[in-house]
């Protein structure tokens, strides 16, 4: 006889969990008592929001299911922005949630939430076990269901009795059986042949590389193919480090805040071939005039996300790594597109992206560069949400896939340090930094004693210009510099660090910049690196809501 | 625009229903008619729904029902031959004697069945498509309708074509 609780701890380690984010209440009691002496490693937090998000950060750096745990009512729907987040980047976790005793669902008991109703639009799948002797096959179910296909969040919701009561130990299954849920992953062979064939035919063929080819960890793939047939690859936010920054045929980002290049690249492709990626209205801006002379290759795994917002001529459903992999066999000959290659060689050269001032003023290009500069590519950047987050998109260079973590689709403030609290563990061998904005720490800024608890090492620097600095920016050129509710007064965020009992130094001129970032990664632990930077500095280009891509503000004149 | 008649069969499981209604009115589809019920399989259940839309909004409609883990198969079935039904209630006045004549007149026509007689109102059955049915209730209009129910569209495809799980 096995209780509930011991059979979930059980079915955790058979799926290889090593790692949970969680806050312990009433109804995870039983649980809690069975992890006291489970070889399972516990991470406290301070706030469920952090559990599920250091889950996420956990799963993206690794490319594994992260776990994260929290009590009924208050704390599953303080879980909801985590799943919400994870949910909208197609990020594989596991929340595991208490619940109010089944004799007592649906009777408004304390602590109770209908968690499963609540995350249904927010989840790939959730469960509310009922019978204890369900729990191994619905844990089996949940990791296969997260982790396959188009990833995404799975709750399972376990009410106290169903934790607490013994039962004879339950089979196993084997195998998961889904009849509703068989995700395709080899192309379909002809459109993959249609697909080679329009790529023959192209003279100004583009890739445009989304999470999807993170997700399917198909980078050398990507690169392959690109290199052999010479295609520029622009990336997505979420698609960054799928091929490294220097690469030559790399154009950066596209988008809002893309780079001059690789827009204008998809405004005058004939042919884009996008990968893992869904034409997201951050990337398209108007989608009319969205590679408006381009045919259209999509391959992705979800069929849902063809055609969804733009027309396709050839929809390739499948996994991103197996695709590429049969289009990498089956090309005949390897291309060239010199002109076009050239021609995009012409734009990066006269539209590059703006490094920072040298007016004597600290500039956040200028922090990133020197951070990217000393980390070589090297370390996990994660990213809060707004200017920080674009900058860091813009100016590091990523070298590596998973080395890059950032709330893309739900564009989530205060994701970014407990996001790096879950990397970390992930990849406890490479430095982690939270590249964060004064307003979005402040969302989470109650994980600074998590870190501290476990001395966990991520680095948090805090871009601060006292100021919601991208909400800032679009009152400043869309309405009039009314800067209405987005100054924030100044915060000492040495000092807070100081009082959770970690380290950290204010930087306010450029020649401090480098060896604060060193001196940081030398100290064994959590740092705070608080750079006081110009207030009003803009996120450029950028391209307005509803405009096309290519009318870009903040660019280079165009010749 | 036109309505579809989308027959999906999916697991008999606590919340099925709401996860695809909440998928409509989460993405913006517009239900028209929905029915649902247990079929051939003890563990399934087979849903009809009727959504407005064009093709492309039909086409995401289907593919974000076939995301759902406990949905089994999504057939769009407006373009095939098929049987198409749905029953309906009519609660209507009738305190004189020449009404009720002619309501029981109606009912023959339409092929309808009283079921309930009271003292002031009859109930009448029909099963039918949505055409007989909106030309029914035109006629019984006039003597004032009291309540009116409807199950929503079923509908099954002709000879021997099934929407059925693939498996089987």
């Amino acid at each position: 006889m096995k209780t509930g609780a011991k059979l979930l701890i059980e079915s955790l380690q058979r799926e290889g969990v090593d790692t949970i984010f969680g806050y312990p209440g009433g109804s995870v009691l039983p649980i809690y008592d069975e992890l006291y002496d489970s070889p399972l490693r516990h991470i406290l937090v301070r706030h469920e929001q952090a559990a599920a998000h250091a889950a996420d950060g956990y799963a993206r750096a690794s490319g594994r299911v992260g776990v994260c745990l929290a009590t009924s009512g208050p704390g599953a729907c303080n879980l909801v922005t985590g799943i919400a987040t994870a949910y909208m980047d197609s990020v594989p976790i596991v929340a595991l949630t208490g619940q109010v005793p089944t004799t007592m669902l649906g009777n408004d008991a304390f602590q109770e939430s209908d968690i499963q109703g609540i995350t249904m639009p927010v989840t790939k799948h959730n469960y509310l076990v009922k019978d204890t002797t369900d729990i191994p096959r619905v844990v089996k179910e949940a990791f296969y269901i997260a982790g396959t296909g188009r990833q995404g969040p799975v709750l399972i919701d376990l009410p106290k009795d169903v934790n607490t009561r013994s039962v004879k130990e339950p089979v196993v299954p084997e195998k998961v059986v889904l009849r509703g849920y068989n995700p395709t992953y080899k192309g379909n062979k002809r459109q993959v042949d249609k697909a080679l064939a329009l790529i023959a035919e192209a003279e100004r063929p583009l890739i445009y590389a989304g999470g999807g080819v993170i997700s399917a960890n198909a980078s050398p793939e990507l690169i392959g193919f690109a290199t052999k047939l010479g295609i520029p690859v622009t990336t997505t936010l979420m698609g960054i480090g799928c091929i490294p920054c220097d690469h030559p045929l790399n154009l950066g980002m596209l988008g809002m805040h893309g780079t001059e290049y690789a827009n204008f690249a998809v405004t005058e492709c004939d042919l884009l071939i996008a990968i893992g990626a869904r034409f997201d209205d951050r990337v398209t801006g108007n989608i009319s005039t969205f590679a408006p002379h381009a045919k259209v290759i999509h391959i992705d795994i979800d069929p849902a996300e063809i055609g969804k917002n733009k027309r396709v001529d050839v929809p390739i459903v499948g996994d991103v790594k197996s695709v590429l992999a049969d289009m990498l066999s089956s090309l005949k000959k390897a291309g060239a597109c010199e002109a076009w290659n050239k021609k995009i060689r012409y734009w990066k050269q006269h539209h590059p992206l703006r490094a920072a001032k040298e007016d004597g003023c600290l500039h956040p290009q200028y922090v990133l560069a020197k951070m990217s500069e000393i980390l070589k590519g090297d370390a996990v950047i994660v990213s809060e949400v707004g200017q920080n987050q674009m900058w860091t998109a813009q100016h590091f260079c990523f070298r590596h896939p998973r080395t890059w973590i950032t709330s893309g689709g739900l564009g989530t403030m205060g994701y970014g340090f407990p996001a790096a609290i879950g990397a970390h563990f992930a990849r406890p061998d490479l430095p982690v930094f939270d590249v964060a904005g004064d307003g979005s720490i402040q969302m989470n800024i109650q994980e600074m004693g998590t870190v501290a608890q476990y001395n966990i090492p991520v680095k948090i620097a805090i871009l601060n210009n006292q100021y919601l600095g991208m909400v800032r920016q679009w009152q400043e050129l869309f309405y009039d510099r009314r800067y209405s509710y987005t100054e924030l007064p100044p915060v000492e965020f040495v000092k807070i660090a100081q009082a959770y009992g970690i380290e950290g130094i204010k930087v306010e001129s450029c020649e401090e910049v480098g060896p604060a970032i060193k001196a940081s990664l030398e100290h064994d632990g959590p740092f705070v690196l608080d750079f006081r930077i110009e207030r009003e500095e803009n996120v450029f280009p950028m391209v307005p809501a509803g405009a096309a891509i290519s009318e870009m503000i903040g660019g280079h004149p165009r010749s | 625009m036109k309505p579809h008649t989308l027959s999906v069969l999916v697991e008999n499981k606590a919340g099925v229903l709401s996860r695809v209604t909440g998928l409509f009115s989460r993405r913006g589809f517009n239900i028209d008619s929905l029915a649902v019920g247990p079929c051939e399989e003890p563990d399934m259940s087979r849903i009809t729904i009727v959504a407005i839309g064009d093709d492309a909004q039909i086409e995401q409609i289907m593919k974000q029902l076939n995301k759902l883990i406990d949905v089994i198969k999504v057939s769009d079935i407006t373009e095939n031959e098929r049987v198409e039904r749905e029953l309906v209630m009519f609660k209507v006045t009738a305190d004189q004697g020449e009404t009720r004549a002619e309501i029981m007149q109606i009912a023959t026509i339409f092929r309808a069945q009283i079921v309930d007689v009271g003292a002031k109102s009859v109930i009448l059955q029909v099963v039918g498509d949505s055409d007989k049915i909106d030309a029914m209730e035109k006629l019984l209009r006039q003597f004032g309708i009291k309540e009116l129910i409807r199950t929503g569209r079923i509908a099954i495809l002709r000879g021997t074509k099934t929407v059925a799980s693939s498996k089987e």
